[in-house]
C-alpha cells in the first residue's frame, strides 16, 4: 500500500548573505518526500545544509539565511511562503523540533512539564489540564523515571539522557504531523545513546508520527530510519530506502561516509606501538591519586572524583581514557596539567616529583606537559591571528621573536598539514576541522613532551574527526611525543591508542595495552560500553536490547560510592553482599592488563563463554527460519 | 545551600560596614581643624581648647573614641552635633525622611517605566521606538545630571514659571502643593536613572535572547512578547536588579548635586553642610547611613538574584 505524502520538498534552495553582501547558496535544489508514519534521515558532515533543510521545515532559517526557491509542502502548505502568523501556528503544533542539545535548549528557569506543555495549550490544542495528562502519558512512554512528578521539576534537576528524552516529550505533546530531530544523540554517551534511541523509536512508532532525522552518524541512521537522503554541500548524492542505501550504496560519498564509521571497537585496530621513542622512565606517571573539588578536609577532598588512580604513559605512547561524563576523565588530565592539586598521590614527569599546582611549577615543566581543549571555538581567542595564537607558546617558552618565530609558526602549520598562509588569518575564517588543527599546533609549538587531548574529535565529523587522528598518529611517530587522549568513544580510542584506561565513577575499573583490553574476559563496565557502540546494521537496537547486561546497565545513574565497587548497580554479574560492601581487589593479567573486580579472572572468562554459547544458538536458530 | 549563600552574603555585608566604618572615622580623624577649635573661634587660647578637648574626650586614644563611637551608633546614640549643640538625631531624622520620600518616589516612579520600556525596546530590536529609546538613553547617561537640573529648570520654571525653581516644604501643603514642590527635582532624578536600568535591561535581555533555549521557544511557535516575558526575563533578573539596586543607593546618597540645586533639604545636602562646619560626628553619621543603604541595597540585589536561579533555588 502506498502511503500518503506528508511532506514534499522540490527543488529547495536556500541561500546566506554575508555582511559584504555576496549570495552564497547553501542549500542548491533539494527534493525528497515524507509520507506519513516515516522517519526520513538527512545524512552528512556539517556544511552539507541538512540542519538548514530540516529547519525550513519549520519556516525557519537561522539569522543571515533565507529562501531562494523551490517548494516545501507540508500537508500541501508551502512553508517558504507563511506569514508570520501562521509560521507560529504551524511550529510545535504540526511540525516539532528537537535540538541537539537538550541541556542548552531546555529555559533553566522555568520548570520542565510548563515546558512541555507549553506548545500545546498556547496552540489551543489541549486545556493545560489535558495537555498535564498527555505529557504524564508521554513520560511513560519514554519511560522516564517518576513520571507523575518529573514534570515539576527544573531541567538541571534531571540527567542529561532524561533531558533528551523530555525534549521528544515536548516535541510530541502537541501531536504533530512532523517531527524534526537534529543530531538529538551526538552529544551523549553510548550508553545514554541507546537508550535515547530506543524512546525515540518506541514513541514514533506509537506515536505514528512522521520524522526528519537529522545526522552525521550512519549507524545510528540505520536503527532509526525508513528512508535515507544523503547531502553533500547541498545537494543530494543519493537516496532511497534505508536496506538499499545502508547495504547497497551506489555513490562513492556514501561509500566515504560508511567508510568512516567507527568499526567496532576490537583488538588489531589500533596502530603498532612506536618502539623508537621508549625510554625505561615513563615520561608521566600518578601514583595513588585522589582528587576532587571543593576544597580538602583531611586529605579528602569534599566532592572527590578521582580515586585512588594509577596511570603511567610512557614515551612516545598513546594512553586513551575513556568512561561515561562524569567519571573523571577530564579530571585526570586537569590534575596531570596542574590545574587541580591532587588530594592525595603524585604526578611525576621522567620520575620527578611535580608540584601538584601549576604556578608552583617551573617553566620548563610546564613547557612539557600542554592541555589542548576540546572546543576549538573558545580555547582560541577571536580577536588574535593564527601566526600569533602558535607564536604565543615559541616566545613564551623558547624566546623566538620576529622572523624566527615566524619561519617556526609556518614550520608548526606544515605539521598539522595548514598552509603557510593561516598565519594571517583569525580563528572565524577557519572551519571546526582547521580551528582543532591550530588548537594542537599551539601545544605543539611548546614543543611538549606530554599532550593532553581533552575530547578533540567528539565536536567533529566523523571523517573530519578520522582526520584529526591520522595526524595525532603522524605526530607521534615524528615526535615521540605522548598523548593522554581522552574521549567518551570507544571506536575512537581503539583506532589509536596503545594503551586504555577505563574509568567508572573516579576510579579505573581496567587497563591495559589496547588489544588486551578489547579482547576477553572483560570488566563488565567494559564489556557493557564495547556493546554500546552501534554497528551499521539494521535491526541492531533490538538485537542488543534482548542482551541481559543491557537490561541491567542502560538508563541507571552512576552512584558515586566510597566503599565497594560503584558499578554494582548497574552489573549483570554483581556478587550480593560482597560487591557493594568491600573495594574489589586489582587482578593482573599478562602484560600489564588490570581489571578490578571481584570477580575472578575465570569467572570473567565463564561469563564470555556464555555470551558466545548464546549468540551461536541463536545464529543456528536464525540459520533453521 | 541557597540559605548558605545568604548567610555569607549578609556577613560579608557587616564585614563592609565594619570595615567602612574604620576608614569613615579615621579619614574624619586626620581632617584639618577640630570641633573644640571651631566652637571655641579665633580668640581660644591653648589652655582654653585643651579643657574643651578634654570635656568631649578627643583626649583619648583613637582606637577607645572609635570603639565608644562605634558603640554608640549601634545603640542608636549617634551624638552631638559640636556645632551647635543639637542632638544628631533630631538633625538627621528631618532630612532622612526628606531624602525617603525623594528617593521612595523616584523609584516608584522609575522602576516600572524603564522595565516597561526596556523590554518593550528588546521586543521590537531595530524598531523606531527602539533605536529612540538606546539613542535617548545613551544622550541622557552621558550629560551630567546637573545640566539636565539647569535645562529643566530653565524650561519648566524661568520661561514656562509652570513649577517652582526651588523646593521649599512647609509640612502643611496639600498634595497639589507638594506634588508641584517635589516635582522639579524628581523629573531630574527619573531622568537620570532610569536611563542607566532602561539600557541594562534590554541589554540583559537581549543577551538572554541569543541563547539556544529561546530559539527553541521561536521553533515552539511561542509569541514573542511571551518569549520576552515569561522565556527570557526570568533569567535576565540577576543584572537587573543589581542596576535597579546601585541606582537606588545612588538616589540616597549621590543626589546632592541635585538637592543643591534645588534646594531640597536631603541629606546630602546636611553631609555638606557639616564638612563646611567641621561637624565631623554629623559628617561621620551621614557617611555611615549612606554606606548602610549601599550595603544593604546591593545585599537585597544579591539575595533576589540568587532567589531568581532556579538551581539555587532548587538544589538537586
Amino acid at each position: 500500500m502506498q502511503k500518503e505524502k506528508l511532506v514534499e520538498v522540490k527543488d529547495l534552495k536556500i541561500n546566506a548573505k554575508n555582511d559584504d553582501g555576496d549570495v552564497i547558496p547553501i542549500v542548491k535544489g533539494v527534493s525528497f518526500d515524507i509520507h506519513k508514519g516515516e522517519v526520513v534521515a538527512l545524512i552528512g558532515e556539517s556544511g552539507s545544509g541538512k540542519t538548514t533543510i530540516s529547519l525550513a521545515s519549520l519556516a525557519y532559517t537561522k539569522p543571515g539565511l533565507y529562501f531562494a526557491g523551490g517548494e516545501l509542502l507540508v500537508d500541501g502548505e508551502d512553508m517558504l511562503k507563511a506569514e508570520p502568523l501562521r509560521t507560529r501556528e504551524i511550529r510545535g503544533s504540526k511540525v516539532a523540533y528537537l535540538a541537539q542539545s537538550a541541556a542548552a535548549t531546555f529555559n533553566p528557569a522555568i520548570t520542565i512539564g510548563e515546558q512541555v506543555t507549553e506548545s500545546a495549550v498556547l496552540h489551543g490544542l489541549l486545556s493545560q489540564n489535558e495537555a498535564d495528562k498527555r505529557a504524564v502519558e508521554l513520560y511513560h512512554a519514554l519511560e522516564l523515571p517518576d513520571p507523575e512528578r518529573i514534570g515539576f521539576r527544573y531541567p538541571h534537576q534531571v540527567s542529561g539522557g532524561q533531558l533528551q528524552r523530555l525534549m521528544a516529550a515536548m516535541a510530541l505533546c502537541g501531536k504533530p504531523d512532523l517531527m524534526v530531530l537534529d543530531e538529538p544523540t551526538t552529544a551523549l554517551d553510548v550508553t545514554t545513546q541507546i537508550e535515547v534511541l530506543k524512546a525515540f523509536k518506541k514513541v514514533i512508532h506509537e506515536e505514528n508520527s512522521a520524522a526528519i532525522y537529522v545526522t552525521h552518524d550512519l549507524a545510528v541512521v540505520a536503527q532509526i530510519a525508513d528512508y535515507i537522503v544523503v547531502l553533500y554541500g547541498g545537494e543530494v548524492m543519493e537516496q532511497g530506502n534505508a536496506d538499499e542505501i545502508i547495504n547497497n550504496p551506489g555513490h562513492v560519498y556514501t561509500q566515504r561516509l560508511m567508510a568512516a564509521v567507527r568499526p567496532k571497537p576490537q583488538a588489531g585496530l589500533g596502530s603498532s606501538v612506536g618502539v623508537e621513542h621508549e625510554r625505561e622512565i615513563p615520561a608521566i606517571r600518578i601514583t595513588d591519586m585522589t582528587a576532587g573539588y571543593g576544597g580538602i578536609v583531611n586529605g579528602e577532598p569534599k566532592i572527590p572524583i578521582l580515586r585512588d588512580v594509577n596511570v603511567s604513559v610512557k614515551n612516545g605512547h598513546v594512553v586513551g581514557v575513556i568512561g561515561e561524563s562524569g567519571c573523571g576523565k577530564s579530571t585526570l588530565a586537569r590534575v596531570m596539567a596542574g590545574l587541580l592539586p591532587q588530594a592525595r598521590g603524585t604526578v611525576e614527569l621522567d620520575a620527578v616529583e611535580l608540584d601538584g599546582d601549576l604556578r608552583n611549577r617551573k617553566l620548563e615543566e610546564l613547557q612539557k606537559i600542554q592541555f589542548v581543549f576540546q572546543m576549538a571555538d573558545t580555547a582560541l581567542n577571536p580577536k588574535q591571528v593564527i601566526g600569533d595564537i602558535i607564536g604565543r607558546p615559541l616566545e613564551f617558552y623558547h624566546g623566538l621573536k620576529g622572523k624566527q618565530k615566524h619561519a617556526k609558526v609556518v614550520e608548526i602549520l606544515e605539521m598539522v598539514e595548514l598552509p603557510a598562509d593561516f598565519a594571517s588569518r583569525y580563528p572565524m575564517e577557519l572551519s571546526g576541522g582547521q580551528k582543532q588543527r591550530v588548537n594542537m599546533a599551539r601545544s605543539l609549538a611548546a614543543n611538549p613532551e606530554v599532550m593532553l587531548c581533552d575530547e578533540v574529535t567528539s565536536a567533529l565529523d566523523s571523517i573530519v574527526g578520522a582526520n584529526v587522528i591520522k595526524l595525532l598518529t603522524a605526530l607521534r611517530d615524528k615526535t615521540g611525543v605522548s598523548f593522554v587522549f581522552i574521549s567518551h568513544d570507544l571506536s575512537t580510542v581503539a583506532s589509536f591508542a596503545d594503551e586504555i584506561v577505563v574509568l567508572y565513577a573516579g576510579r579505573v575499573v581496567e587497563q591495559g595495552p589496547t588489544d588486551e583490553v578489547l579482547t576477553p574476559p572483560y570488566h563488565p563496565y567494559t564489556r557493557l560500553l564495547i556493546s554500546s557502540v552501534p554497528e551499521l546494521r539494521l535491526g541492531w537496537l533490538e538485537d542488543t536490547m534482548q542482551k541481559r547486561e543491557m537490561s541491567v546497565g542502560i538508563a541507571k545513574d552512576v552512584e558515586i560510592t566510597s566503599v565497594g565497587c560503584p558499578f554494582f548497580n548497574r552489573c549483570p554479574i554483581g556478587i550480593e553482599g560482597a560487591c557493594e560492601k568491600q573495594n574489589p581487589p586489582v587482578r593482573d593479567l599478562s602484560s600489564g592488563h588490570q581489571i578490578t573486580c571481584h570477580r575472578t579472572i575465570e569467572e570473567l572468562e565463564a561469563v564470555e563463554f556464555e555470551v558466545q554459547k548464546a549468540l551461536a544458538s541463536q545464529n543456528a536458530d536464525e540459520a533453521l527460519v | 545551600m541557597m540559605k548558605k549563600m545568604v548567610l555569607r552574603r549578609i556577613a560579608i555585608g557587616f564585614a563592609t560596614l565594619v570595615v567602612v566604618s574604620i576608614i569613615v572615622f579615621l579619614m574624619t580623624s586626620v581632617l584639618p581643624g577640630d570641633v573644640a577649635q571651631i566652637i571655641l573661634g579665633q580668640s581660644a587660647t591653648p589652655e582654653t581648647l585643651a579643657a574643651l578637648r578634654k570635656e568631649l574626650g578627643m583626649d583619648q586614644p583613637g582606637y577607645v573614641r572609635y570603639f565608644q563611637w562605634l558603640g554608640n551608633m549601634a545603640t542608636g546614640d549617634l551624638g552631638i552635633s559640636k556645632a551647635g549643640g543639637a542632638t544628631i538625631e533630631s538633625l538627621i531624622s528631618g532630612r532622612l525622611g526628606n531624602t525617603m520620600v525623594m528617593s521612595g518616589l523616584v523609584a516608584a516612579i522609575s522602576i516600572p517605566i524603564s522595565i516597561a520600556l526596556g523590554l518593550w525596546a528588546a521586543m521590537h530590536p531595530g524598531a523606531l521606538l527602539d533605536r529612540i529609546v538606546t539613542f535617548g538613553t545613551l544622550s541622557l547617561i552621558s550629560v551630567p545630571e546637573f545640566f539636565i537640573a539647569t535645562i529643566l529648570v530653565l524650561i519648566l520654571a524661568v520661561e514656562l514659571h509652570w513649577l517652582p525653581a526651588t523646593t521649599y516644604l512647609t509640612g502643611d501643603e496639600t498634595f497639589l502643593e507638594f506634588f508641584k514642590a517635589m516635582a522639579m527635582p524628581l523629573i531630574t532624578l527619573v531622568i537620570v536613572v532610569s536611563a542607566q536600568m532602561i539600557r541594562m535591561t534590554r541589554a540583559g535581555i537581549l543577551n538572554v535572547m541569543s541563547s539556544p533555549y529561546i530559539e527553541m521557544a521561536i521553533l515552539k511557535g511561542v509569541p514573542r512578547r511571551r518569549i520576552i516575558l515569561r522565556h527570557a526575563f526570568f533569567n535576565a533578573i540577576g543584572p537587573i536588579v543589581n542596576v535597579i539596586a546601585l541606582n537606588l543607593a545612588y538616589l540616597v546618597s549621590g543626589v546632592v548635586v541635585v538637592e543643591t540645586i534645588f534646594s531640597y533639604p536631603g541629606l546630602a545636602k546636611l553631609m555638606i553642610d557639616g564638612v563646611q562646619t567641621r561637624d565631623l560626628p554629623l559628617v561621620q553619621a551621614c557617611a555611615m547611613i549612606f554606606c548602610g543603604a549601599y550595603v544593604i541595597l546591593i545585599l537585597m540585589a544579591d539575595v533576589a538574584s540568587i532567589m531568581s536561579n532556579p538551581r539555587l533555588r532548587n538544589p538537586k
